[in-house]
């Protein structure tokens, strides 16, 4: 017995001994370490990536030195066009009213947010959570042009938005909104607050349903009220959640294009102008292919100079 | 039972008026293209006499059958290569850990927050002397290069979790790294490669910037991008206008309430990976 069973064992050391002669060989022919040809499975999207997204980011930044319409000779002009960008009250403009679009974009919809995850905190009702779900989604995903079309005819004298207002007693507020050269930025605006308000609210949902259900009980015991709670318990626990919130609709605000470009197209005059609608407009309209590149550049690096200290501000420790 | 309604009233009603505000504006809508043609609704109102023929007209207007099939057609180009490409990179990265991989990866993460603004005029230019303006392939290429971001950070994130061992013993079993890829790694990493095809699904289907700057004919964009010129069209109508926008939305809305669960979970993971 003792000679097959040592026989078996050794079979079975030898068996792996191979095995591991094989894992070994096979990662050094594609595994961990050496494995160029790995780069295989990589190289179809390092090539579009690079042919259809680098490329186009390094000829952005390359025509942001010219001074080119598109069709005649491009003539080299230095920072000239970033200068113009940061100058231009025109180009500075959209800029601001980028800025401006966060509070619409992003506090309104996670202080809305906070404020029904908080007290729904727990539906027990599940068809209720189910179709309430589906219809906060549901701004999120239509096309943002056509929530455009539906907050424009809703912006008109005889919209929606006014028929609200008169019948609650506020005819002196009912304008045409849109028309409007003090309130159409922020009409504007709170067509993103619409379209973004269910995804934070849904995404704060989910972050409340994993706090730790004894960390309220410990906070109750403790004589916390329902404020205290919020921002002993809440507040803190979505930490995360908020970070993704805030980085999602901050992005959203700094590169509108669909919703501006559907409802406005930047004006009346220039009133809701922002850096997307103008690198199009810099872009196709005027072919100022210059100035369209430097905003545009100057664009993505603002975007780049918020979310990296907000991604660091909200990362959980 | 009373305590429990008691308990659950301010949250019902809550969650009821959010449900009212995101549903506003499509009733409004709903409320405009109902009314009789040729009149201006005012508001919204339950209409008595609902004109439901103004449908079938936008849908003649708006030549939804042609612009569905064209939206079809550009998702169809999109979505699996976008797919697959990233699938495969994402393995390279975060199962075989190629060599220089990580700048790859830090050179990706660049083009997580770029807005399409930045790339758009020049893109234009490119495709032109590429001869590929005003075609399908023309906005399907760059879709795809501009998708790697998001979905090769997502699909490699998929395969850091898969444990090195699966890999190994498949290796043991003589397999190559393209048998361990399709006959292993793939169906191991179906889950999140559904969850990526959802959001690469919606991105396309809604994608707009591109659209209205890449492709001049109508007939040949995404249900978005068409929007433009049936706005540009029939502004004055509002009968129309609104009855034909409710169309043009209305497949992505269908798409979303069937596989609404499966959305609600790949919205809300993309939205924490991204």
């Amino acid at each position: 017995m003792s000679t097959v069973d040592g026989l078996v064992s050794d079979v079975n050391l030898a068996d792996e001994a191979a095995a591991e002669g094989r894992r070994a060989r096979w990662a050094r022919r594609y595994g961990a370490k050496a494995g160029w040809s790995g780069w295989l499975f990589a190289l179809p999207a390092l090539v579009m990536y690079a042919v259809f997204a680098l490329y186009p980011i390094l000829t952005s930044i390359q025509y942001s030195f010219y001074d080119w319409n598109g069709i005649g000779r491009a003539k080299w002009v230095g920072f000239d066009n970033y200068v113009e960008v940061f100058t231009d009250p025109r180009l500075l403009g959209s800029i601001w009213h980028a800025f401006f679009l966060i509070i619409f974009f992003t506090i309104f919809p996670i202080l809305i947010g906070l404020l029904v995850a908080s007290v729904v905190r727990e539906i027990r009702s599940k068809v209720l959570t189910a179709t309430a779900r589906t219809i906060m989604f549901l701004p999120y995903i239509i096309p943002g042009a056509a929530a455009a079309i539906a907050w424009t005819w809703m912006y008109t004298p005889n919209g929606a938005v006014n028929q609200l207002l008169s019948a609650i007693g506020l005819e002196s507020w009912t304008r045409a909104w849109l028309g409007d050269f003090t309130w159409a930025l922020p009409a504007v605006g709170f067509i993103g607050t619409w379209i973004l308000t269910g995804l934070c609210t849904l995404l704060l949902l989910s972050g409340i349903g994993k706090i730790d259900a004894t960390l309220y009980e410990a906070a109750a015991l403790d004589g916390a009220g329902r404020w205290k709670q919020f921002r002993t318990v809440t507040l803190p626990g979505l930490k995360s959640e908020i970070g993704v919130c805030v980085t999602i609709t901050v992005i959203a605000a700094l590169a509108s294009f669909d919703v501006v470009f559907m409802s406005t197209q930047g004006g009346p005059g220039r009133a809701t102008m922002v850096p997307g609608v103008e690198v199009y407009q810099l872009g196709f309209t005027e072919s100022r292919i210059g100035t369209a590149s430097a905003l545009a550049i100057v664009l993505a690096l603002l975007i780049l100079v918020v979310v990296i200290p907000l991604q660091r501000l909200f990362r959980e420790d | 039972m009373i305590a429990r309604i008691r308990d659950s009233g301010p949250k019902t009603v809550l969650l009821v008026l959010a449900c009212l505000f995101a549903l506003f504006p499509l009733m409004s809508m709903l409320s405009a293209a109902l009314a009789q043609q040729g009149t201006i609704p005012v508001g919204i109102s339950i209409p008595t006499d609902p004109q439901w023929h103004n449908f079938v007209d936008a849908w003649n207007a708006a030549n939804i059958t042609t612009l569905a099939w064209s939206a079809l057609l550009l998702v169809l180009g999109v979505v699996p290569a976008s797919l697959l490409f990233a699938t495969m990179a994402g393995y390279a990265l975060g199962g075989l850990k190629i060599p220089l991989g990580t700048p790859f990866f830090l050179l990706l993460l660049l083009g997580l927050t770029l807005p399409f603004e930045a790339v758009l005029v020049p893109l234009y230019y490119q495709m032109q002397s590429m001869g590929l303006l005003n075609t399908r392939i023309g906005f399907i290429l760059p879709m795809i290069g501009l998708n790697m971001p998001f979905a090769v950070f997502w699909m490699r994130t998929h395969f850091q979790s898969i444990p090195k061992e699966i890999s190994e013993s498949a290796s043991i079993d003589g397999a190559g790294p393209l048998s361990n890829f399709r006959h292993i790694q793939i169906p191991l990493a179906i889950p999140a490669m559904a969850s990526l095809s959802v959001l690469l699904f919606l991105g396309t289907w809604n994608q707009f910037m591109l659209a209205i700057v890449l492709i001049q004919d109508p007939d040949k964009r995404t249900m978005a991008g068409a929007l433009q010129a049936f706005v540009g069209e029939h502004q004055t109508d509002v009968v129309l206008l609104n009855a034909g926008a409710l169309l043009i939305m209305a497949p992505v809305i269908v798409v979303f309430v069937i596989f609404q669960r499966f959305f609600s979970r790949a919205l809300l993971a993309g939205a924490v990976k991204g």
